[in-house]
Parts: C-alpha cells; sequence; structure tokens
C-alpha cells in the first residue's frame, strides 16, 4: 500500500515538472516513435524486395515488432537506469536514495519514471491488431490473459538483465559503456533469431535472452508451433532473470561505500 | 590567427585520447550493429542474385564501411552548443576574439581525426576479419572515398551545427537533436541503402542533404560509382557544402540578436 502510495505521489510531481514544459513532452513522444518508426520502416522497405525473412512473412515480422513494442514501452516508462553510474554513484546520488524507507531500487525506478514510453506500448497494440487482422489471427479467450503475461514477463526479462549490468557499476566506478552496448544487442531480437547463426541464437535465447523480448512470445499467437514450448519459457525466463538482476543489485549495495570525500 | 584554430583541433583530440578506453565499447557496438544488418540482409538476398542495385557482396561491404564511416563523421556538436547556450556559457563565447562556429567545427575536427585514428581504422579491420568485406581494387575509389568522406564530416557537423543552434529558438531541443539523429540515420542510407527504398521515396531523398552523408560515398567504395561518375557525386556533395553554409549563416545572425541569457 505504501509503496503505491508513493508511486501517485511521484507521478504527480511528474505531471507538474512536465505541464510547465508542455511542447517538450510532444516532442519527446514524436521523437521517440520516430525511432520505432524507423525501424518498421526498414522491415517495409525489406520486404518490397522479398517475401520471406528466415520463413517469416511481412505481416508476421511487423506483428512480432508490434509485440516488442509494448514490453520495451512498459520497461522504459518504469525502468530507466540510463546514466545510473554518473548520476547515483559519481554525484553521490545514491547517499540520499539510502537514507529514505523504501527500497532503494524502487525509488530509483520511480526518480525516473517516464508515462510517454506508454504510448509506445499503445501503438504496439494497434500494430498488432493490423497485423493479426491480415493475418487472420482470431481473437481468443486465452490471447488477452497470455499476452499480459508475456508483456510483463518480457519486461521483467529486460528489467532483470539491465538491473545485473547496472549493479556493476557498484564494484567499478568508470562508466563502462556496457549498457549502450545491450541497447544494440537488443536488436538482434526483433528479428526471426533463425537468421542468425547458432552462435548468436544460443546467446540471445540463454545468455542475454533478447529473444525472449520479442519473436519467441509473439510466435505462440502466431500459431507458430516450432516455437511454442520457447513461448511459454518466458515467464520461466523471467523469474530467473529478476532473480539474479535483484540479487546482484543487493549484494552491490551492500558493497557501496559512497563517494564520499 | 590560424595557429588559434588548429590548437582547437589538438586539444580536443588530446582530450579524446584521454578518454580512448570509452571507446573500445564503441567499436565492439558498431561490430554489432553490422552484424545484426549483415545477418538480416543475408537471409532476405537467400539465392537473389541483385537487390536494388546491389549484390549480396557489395551490400556486405556497403553495410560496414557505412557504419565505419559514422564511427569517424558522428560528433556531439549538435549537443555541445545547445549545452553551451542552455547554461548561459554562450555569452562568454561571444566576446572572444574568434568565430564560435568555426571554433566548434575545429572542436568537430579533433574529434573526428581522433575517431578516425583509433576508432574507424581499427573498427574497419575487425569488420575485414568478422565479415565477408570486399575493399576497392581501384586507387581512385580510395582516393574519392577518402576525399567524400572528409565530407560527409563537414555535412554531418553543418547539420549538428544547425540542430544545436535551434536551442536559441527553443527552450529544449532534446526531441529536435534526438529527431535529427533518426532521420541522419535513416535518410543517410545507413540503415537502408537510398536505391532500395520505393521509388516516390528515393526520389525525394535524392534532393535532400542527407544521402551525401552516407550513400554516396558508400557507393564509390563498393564500386557501384566509378570513373567520372565519381566526380558527379562529389560534386553533389560540394553543393550541399556550400548550400548549408546559407541557412548556418543566417540563424547565426538570428540568433545573436536574440540571445538572452538567463540568471546571471
Amino acid at each position: 500500500m505504501y509503496y503505491i502510495g508513493l508511486v501517485v505521489e511521484y507521478l504527480k510531481n511528474y505531471m507538474k515538472t512536465r505541464l510547465t514544459y508542455r511542447a517538450d513532452f510532444w516532442v519527446e513522444v514524436v521523437s521517440d516513435l520516430l525511432m520505432q518508426a524507423s525501424n518498421l520502416i526498414f522491415i517495409f522497405v525489406v520486404f518490397g524486395h522479398t517475401n520471406t525473412l528466415g520463413g517469416w512473412s511481412e505481416a508476421e515480422v511487423v506483428f512480432v515488432y508490434g509485440f516488442f513494442m509494448v514490453p520495451f514501452g512498459l520497461f522504459s516508462c518504469f525502468v530507466n537506469l540510463w546514466n545510473f553510474s554518473e548520476r547515483y554513484i559519481v554525484k553521490g546520488e545514491m547517499d540520499r536514495i539510502l537514507t529514505r524507507p523504501a527500497h532503494n531500487l524502487f525509488q530509483i525506478f520511480l526518480e525516473n519514471i517516464d508515462p510517454p514510453g506508454l504510448i509506445g506500448s499503445l501503438i504496439g497494440l494497434i500494430i498488432m491488431v493490423i497485423s493479426g487482422g491480415q493475418l487472420g489471427i482470431e481473437l481468443l479467450w486465452w490471447h488477452i490473459p497470455v499476452l499480459i503475461l508475456f508483456a510483463v514477463s518480457a519486461t521483467l526479462i529486460y528489467t532483470g538483465i539491465y538491473i545485473t549490468l547496472t549493479s556493476l557499476s557498484f564494484y567499478s566506478d568508470s562508466p563502462t559503456g556496457i549498457i549502450p552496448l545491450m541497447y544494440n544487442i537488443q536488436n538482434y531480437g526483433r528479428y526471426p533469431v533463425t537468421i542468425y547463426n547458432r552462435a548468436i541464437q544460443f546467446l540471445l535465447t540463454w545468455i542475454l535472452p533478447f529473444a525472449f523480448v520479442g519473436i519467441y512470445p509473439a510466435s505462440l499467437f502466431l500459431g507458430r508451433t516450432e516455437m511454442t514450448h520457447m513461448a511459454w519459457l518466458t515467464p520461466v525466463m523471467a523469474a530467473i532473470f529478476l532473480t539474479i538482476g535483484l540479487t546482484s543489485w543487493n549484494v552491490g549495495v551492500k558493497k557501496y561505500r559512497g563517494a564520499g570525500s | 590567427m590560424l595557429s588559434v584554430y588548429t590548437d582547437f583541433i589538438r586539444i580536443r583530440f588530446l582530450t579524446m585520447l584521454a578518454y580512448r578506453v570509452n571507446y573500445y565499447s564503441g567499436i565492439l557496438i558498431y561490430m554489432l550493429n553490422i552484424g545484426v544488418y549483415y545477418f538480416t540482409w543475408q537471409a532476405i538476398y537467400g539465392d537473389k542474385g541483385e537487390i536494388g542495385g546491389f549484390t549480396a557482396s557489395q551490400m556486405t561491404t556497403y553495410i560496414a564501411v557505412s557504419w565505419m564511416a559514422r564511427a569517424f563523421y558522428f560528433n556531439n556538436l549538435d549537443r555541445e552548443i545547445a549545452t553551451d547556450i542552455r547554461d548561459g556559457s554562450i555569452a562568454i563565447q561571444f566576446i572572444r576574439p574568434y568565430n564560435y562556429l568555426f571554433v566548434k567545427m575545429m572542436q568537430g575536427f579533433g574529434e573526428g581525426l581522433f575517431r578516425f585514428t583509433l576508432f574507424m581504422i581499427p573498427g574497419m579491420l575487425l569488420a575485414l576479419l568478422l565479415f565477408p568485406v570486399r575493399l576497392p581494387t581501384d586507387p581512385l575509389a580510395w582516393i574519392g572515398f577518402l576525399v567524400m568522406l572528409f565530407f560527409s564530416f563537414l555535412i554531418n557537423s553543418q547539420l549538428n551545427i544547425l540542430t544545436g543552434l535551434m536551442a536559441f529558438f527553443v527552450e529544449n531541443n532534446e526531441g529536435i537533436m534526438r529527431m535529427k539523429r533518426v532521420v541522419v540515420d535513416l535518410f543517410s542510407g545507413l540503415v537502408i541503402p537510398i536505391s532500395l527504398f520505393p521509388g516516390w521515396l528515393s526520389s525525394i531523398m535524392q534532393w535532400l542533404p542527407f544521402q551525401a552523408i552516407t550513400y554516396l560515398p558508400g557507393s564509390v567504395f563498393t564500386g557501384r560509382t566509378k570513373g567520372t561518375g565519381i566526380l558527379e557525386v562529389f560534386g553533389i556533395q560540394l553543393i550541399w557544402f556550400f548550400a548549408l553554409l546559407i541557412p548556418i549563416f543566417f540563424t547565426w545572425r538570428a540568433a545573436r540578436k536574440r540571445l538572452f541569457v538567463q540568471g546571471g
């Protein structure tokens, strides 16, 4: 209850600061969407020259991308660890966080909450509906609960990976550039993993499981039976990676000594 | 007077050198980007011989050289200028006895020199090992590419300067800067070569300056543009370089009249 109250308070604050710069808000939304649009343009242009990509049709690839946008939007709204090292460790903001009663990671998430990200999720849903319609997918009763389960799981996989990597900054104080690296690796997850070579497929499935944020869960709705078992692993992977993330974070916080001078 | 400006090149180069470790991961990031497009295009080509005038092997070379060219010409001049404007330090820049924009360009060039020697060249060597990239054999292609690469840097920096100067007119140009980045990556042909876009779109892009940044030098490097064709595409770059000076001149003039520094 206490935590829900905090979310409401932070959101109120967020609205207040945002309303001061209303134009910025929309420019930010548009620029985020443009980024997604350029990825979609890539897909459309590619399918202007071919009918299948590794055995997947245009509508299927677009559907997968639509699914990907949902957890990605949730993630960019609630989990923003970009610049954590500079903001919290180098500037010593982490000390302030630790003196407060709520869990430190939760506070950091709240301080960086970014609701415009959710617009991406919404557009992702619309894309899924449109391309799903083109593919003649009928909406079944289990689709919606499973979609929610998979979207949340995929978001948690992202969260787990990024918490793990961010917690490295408790051990080393130089910004390592690992996070931008991840932002690029996740691009691989948007396309059918079967087009990559074995090593990359293995990497995207078991080590940095970005394939669980796009192609695997989405394949269930597309009726791709060859990936069904992988799709159902999504919540399991989420549990595993979130546990790894939270554990390494908590250990890291224990080791944290402050930037102090 | 000229030595003042060359000093800016030197200082920025040395500053970048001090932080060179940050760029090692940059090389890896670029390899990943080349990889994702390489595999996607491989899957698209399948058994097709040619798409949009590119053979599969030319496409690989094009992707690799385009990303490595970006490793060179990319800079954050837009962000630097916007920061100077927002925190008011631009006022000090105005009273100094040099041309601010020219200094920025020089600093960008210092960064470019660093990126060329410690980012692009090692990156290209790594790309040669990892992907079946084919280097041009024609010396003209090399000369043409290197000259055009320099102009890619100039044109990209000009666009960055223009975007940065927008901070004079809107309070927060963060969104504009992000949009510019997406537009440059997409319309310059980095993500998709211009000739692959649907007809109407590629004919629009031929009238925009972005193709001069990636697509034209890339065509020379892959050998799709040869002989006198190189001079033609270089001519397009030259035209854009001079054309872009005009909006910069007028924005800069209007901006100086508009300036107000908050607080102080």
